[in-house]
């Protein structure tokens, strides 16, 4: 069981790392491309990008932040 | 797409992850035993290449948008996370990661670790495991990346040629200078391969989710300039906001003084 656990946190670190919510933001925007396309047929490639900037802004933000 | 930047992002991001190895290796080897350092490296290796052995055919014989799909998520985030560590590094809310003060650490708990204990082939059961889980754990970013690369391009022997490529180049510089690199620039290539990471999982992962980019395969030669000059102005962000905070709080202390 503690081999299990450890064995998820290694994984959680390597690709989640300090911050969930950037994941969570790039989960949900992949979420939210599929349904412009495939239910709305909007060729929405524009807004991962965004996105992905954002969350990268919001989580420095938090970070630098809490660091002072 | 031409295999060149593949095989090159690949080559950038496992020498990041080389030099870090290595780092482990020499302090292993220089203060425990050099016999057993090659054995725990030897047995890493073979783990890491039984791996990409086994995911490497399975992997590309998934359908393509699915791949994407989740591989472009995976690698988003992963790009993501050492973007925004490059950036807080760059600006000083994060220390630099120091390979000759890792390597001191590593030399300090690898003397204090006791005599050498033989087990079966392994005369340093120490330097074995201290060579072995350094190797292995650096390197298993280097199989996702390889694999992920890999995959997406249907060419995993190009990013294998590229992280080959880096192993071989850190290893030789590390035999020959026999000490840990610490003159590499390591946060700028993590910056690098954090940008090259994003913008793949970006275009990829939009792709998966059915996006047809404005000029399919050459957006990506837009989307990584963009990504790069977005990462730059959150640096220079960054900075002036320490620079201005700082400079409130010294007038603070004058006020107060």
């Amino acid at each position: 069981m503690r081999w299990l656990r450890s064995f998820g946190a290694f994984w959680y670190d390597f690709i989640i790392g300090d911050d969930w919510q950037v994941a969570f933001i790039v989960v949900v925007a992949l979420g939210l491309t599929a349904v412009f396309v495939h239910l709305g047929s909007v060729n929405a490639w524009w807004l991962l990008p965004l996105c992905v900037f954002g969350a990268l802004a919001w989580s420095l933000r938090r970070a630098t932040s809490h660091g002072r | 797409m031409n295999a060149l930047p593949l095989i090159l992002t690949v080559f950038v991001a496992c020498v990041v992850e080389a030099v870090e190895a290595l780092t482990i290796v020499l302090a292993a080897g220089l203060t425990r035993e050099w016999r057993s350092t090659f054995q725990g490296m030897a047995a890493a290796l073979v783990v890491l290449a039984a791996v990409i052995g086994a995911l490497g055919p399975t992997v590309t014989l998934l359908p393509l948008t699915g791949l994407r799909l989740v591989v472009g998520a995976l690698l988003a985030v992963f790009g993501l996370q050492w973007l925004r560590k490059a950036v807080l590094r760059a600006t000083g809310y994060k220390a630099l990661h120091d390979e000759a003060s890792a390597y001191l650490r590593e030399v300090t708990a690898a003397q204090s670790a006791g005599a050498a204990v033989k087990r079966g082939a392994v005369s340093d059961w120490y330097a074995f495991t201290l060579a072995f889980k350094g190797v292995l754990l650096e390197g298993l970013e280097v199989v996702f990346i390889v694999l992920t690369f890999g995959a997406n391009q249907k060419n995993v022997g190009a990013a294998v040629i590229g992280a080959a490529c880096a192993v071989a180049v850190v290893a030789g510089v590390g035999v020959a200078v026999r000490a840990p690199l610490a003159k590499v620039p390591e946060n700028a290539m993590k910056f690098c391969v954090g940008i090259m990471l994003t913008s793949f999982g970006t275009f990829w992962g939009a792709e998966g989710c059915g996006v047809r980019w404005p000029g399919n395969d050459v957006s990506l030669l837009v989307l990584v300039p963009v990504v790069t000059v977005v990462s730059l102005g959150y640096v220079a962000w960054l900075r002036s906001v320490a620079k201005s905070s700082a400079s409130a709080s010294a007038s603070e202390g004058v006020t107060v003084s």
